[in-house]
């Protein structure tokens, strides 16, 4: 608690203390037994209205010198002040006193859901220990750490920039950044990333990003600019709030004016049913609930590693209801292996359980391999990677046999269809179906499950390597549970060939599957989506290495794995720090659950402030109701909005 | 330019006042003031940044005198 809260909090105890003897008194007749003139009753009350209220008259005289009539602190002002004028002293007093309690409550509310957000982003870290020349070392500011440095990292302590690890050995808890403490082993020449907390070892850390450009404050940078860009909902009530307050203070002012002068009834009646607008025409409920609303939805997200980049995105994942994943790598492990080698005319097929066990292919078969891994040498592609493993393997297990690098050239990678190179001043190609219709080259029926390779030689076919990708555990579970959460279709995008696909997208159980895609068509692909679903949003999840394009161009893209990738945290809306697909099902209910929150709060708020409006208007509410309904209003949607801080799957 | 401010705002509705009054100073390409992370970002005309948020400032405790920016 502040030193302005405390003594606020002081100011409002005293202050109700001396209401409630001021009230017995008037209660048991007190006032009249003693006699009291009117003046002396009135100074009674006048001297704790202003201990409580000074301040709100101050700042009312302030802004209405510059010219702002629309102020709350002058609003609630001149409804004390009418007060007082009609004699309602318990009134006026009332009023300030559970105005300025509102307000208390407020600031402590909103005060502690942003220290509870400050405490989950403490992944900041303090301190780098440098290595200086003389090989000793000093404590510095990770700001001030250039590039190049080495710096220490001792046990428990945060690592403070990204980097590579040069010496030791340890556990890192990465918690902080994914939610979840899997320990990730670090050892010499791993890629080390901020944030994560060192464990048992010691180890030695040669930076390679400066501060700014380390994970850990990009992460607090999307965190603090996330209620930067503002939700529809938000805007909305912004825009309420402008027209609100003043039709509410001019209703007031027609209110306390034309009945008296046209029916000649009481002033003081209308007056103070006119005091009664001018309690609720503050705005302050309705602004502060859905702007906190959103922070403990963006709060409970990043606490679980998911980071959202504003409260537009998660009002529209709220409404998504098509999921589009890529499939590598997000539905499946995207750790290929090959699984089969079939040259073309042999019967001798063979599927390897266990890859360890590649001595047992025949010469034909590692043959064929050594083609395809000839052709894939200079090849990104993970099924490239896959292909020069298992060739690896076969290099390692039988030393004689060498990789002949001399007769390849003019390596040309053909995106989505495969590798085409020149190979003993012949055309070796290596790629998938399209690759060998488009050379004319007649493949052989095939109907395995897994992705192909089908390698071709001087125009002649000469095999298949077949190689597989697993589905990740948690894929089936999690498709189930975001179908749960309000999904409707989940779609599947994937340059694989179409049997190979369907046999994902049925063991997924995916609703619909785009196969045998471009990396270019999968953006046509999911414009084709959007199109069909234009009411509805339409979010694309995928691993942000080789798709940035498409989650840049969905409703809402959500990158995995991203810790530790750029390309991802930038081209992405939503980050999953860490590359489990379950979460995509908690960030929508997180999402929904924090949209219900600020409807309810809209609609609470706005139906108790119209409800004592009507009630005001008609005289059946008096102005203890007022202030009691409209700070009671507040503090409910606050305390409803920081249930989300509270979140657990 | 683009710069952050710390700022004491005291409400939501505040905030979005003086967010308001400082985007029609001239020079101004964009301003934002968080009420939940109590920041200020101005993003205004190089060569009369400074002067701009002399500006700002002074906008502010027109709308909101309660309100506290830290100019460092």
């Amino acid at each position: 608690m502040t030193a302005k809260l405390r003594k606020n909090l002081y100011r409002i105890l005293i202050t109700l203390a001396l209401f409630a003897v001021l009230l017995v008194l008037e209660h048991t007749g007190r006032f009249e037994a003693w006699a009291l003139p009117w003046y002396a009753e009135f100074a009674l009350f006048a001297l704790p209205y202003l201990l409580i209220g000074y301040d709100v008259i101050l700042k009312a005289c302030k802004t209405i010198r510059n010219g702002q009539v629309f102020d709350e602190h002058f609003l609630m002002m001149i409804a004390t002040f009418a007060a007082f004028a009609i004699g309602e002293y318990p009134e006026a007093l009332a009023v300030m006193l559970f105005y300025q309690t509102g307000e208390w409550f407020q600031s402590y509310a909103v005060g502690k859901s942003r220290q509870s957000i400050k405490d989950l982003m403490e992944i900041a870290p303090e301190i780098a220990h440098v290595l200086c020349e003389d090989g000793s070392f000093t404590e510095e500011d990770p700001e001030e750490v250039s590039v190049g440095a080495v710096i220490l990292v001792k046990p428990g302590e945060k690592i403070p920039l990204d980097g590579e690890v040069t010496d030791g050995e340890s556990f890192l808890d990465t918690a902080a950044l994914t939610g979840e403490s899997v320990p990730r082993k670090a050892s010499p020449g791993d890629t080390v990333i901020s944030g994560c907390v060192n464990g048992e070892g010691t180890l030695r850390i040669l930076v390679t990003k400066e501060y700014e450009d380390s994970t850990v404050a990009k992460i607090l940078d999307l965190v603090e600019n996330a209620s930067n860009k503002k939700a529809e909902t938000e805007q909305f009530i912004t825009r309420f709030a402008r027209y609100y307050t003043p039709v509410v203070t001019i209703g007031a002012v027609l209110l306390a004016v034309i009945p008296p002068l046209a029916i000649g009834a009481a002033w003081s009646e209308w007056i103070r049913r006119a005091c009664v607008f001018l309690i609720v025409s503050c705005p302050c409920a309705l602004v502060i609930s859905v702007p906190l609303g959103f922070f403990g939805g963006i709060g409970a997200a990043s606490r679980m590693g998911i980071l959202v980049k504003g409260s537009n995105y998660l009002e529209a994942v709220a409404r998504v209801k098509t999921v589009v994943f890529d499939k590598t790598g997000t539905l499946t492990k995207g750790n290929f292996r090959v699984m089969q080698i079939l040259p073309a005319g042999a019967e001798n097929e063979k599927i390897i359980e266990d890859p360890s066990g590649n001595d047992a292919w025949n010469e034909a078969q590692i043959e064929l391999l050594r083609l395809a891994a000839l052709a894939e040498q200079y090849s990104n592609h993970p099924i490239a990677r896959s292909v020069r493993e298992a060739y690896e393997e076969v290099l390692r297990a039988d030393a004689s046999a060498e990789m002949n690098m001399e007769d390849i050239r003019d390596v040309t990678e053909e995106a989505g269809h495969g590798v085409r190179a020149v190979y003993k001043g012949k055309e070796l190609l290596a790629g998938n179906e399209k690759l060998m219709t488009s050379h004319e080259i007649q493949t052989g029926a095939d109907a395995v499950s897994g992705t192909i390779v089908h390698v071709a030689h001087d125009g002649t076919y000469l095999g298949a390597i077949v190689i597989s990708d697993e589905l990740k555990e948690e894929t089936k579970g999690a498709l189930a549970q975001m179908k749960r959460a309000g999904v409707k279709k989940c779609v599947m995008l994937t340059g694989d060939h179409k049997a190979t696909a369907g046999a994902v997208a049925a063991e997924a159980g995916i609703d619909e599957v785009h196969s045998e895609l471009l990396p270019g068509d999968k953006v046509a692909a999911l414009e084709n989506l959007m199109k069909e679903e234009a009411d509805e949003k339409v979010a694309f999840v995928g691993d942000g290495v080789n798709d940035a394009p498409v989650l840049m161009r969905a409703d809402v893209g959500i990158a995995m794995g991203a810790m530790g990738s750029d390309a991802a945290i930038e081209a992405a809306d939503i980050v999953l720090m860490d590359d489990r697909i379950t979460k995509i099902a908690t960030v929508v209910d997180i999402a929904r659950r924090t949209l219900t929150i600020v409807k309810q709060n809209i609609v609470f708020a706005i139906g108790v402030k119209l409800l004592i409006l009507a009630l005001g208007a008609l005289g059946l509410a008096s102005m203890w109701l007022a202030v009691f309904a409209d700070v009671g209003v507040a503090v409910i949607a606050i305390l409803n909005s920081m249930r989300m801080l509270g979140y657990r799957v | 330019m683009k710069k952050k401010f710390n700022c004491e705002v005291d409400c939501a509705d505040c905030a979005a006042k003086m967010e308001d009054a400082i985007k029609k100073i001239d020079g101004v390409i964009d301003a934002r003031v968080n009420f939940m992370t109590q920041k200020f970002t101005l993003e205004a005309e190089d060569d009369r940044f400074d002067e701009i948020v002399q500006l700002a400032v002074k906008a502010c405790k027109k709308v909101e005198p309660d309100a506290v920016i830290t100019v460092s």
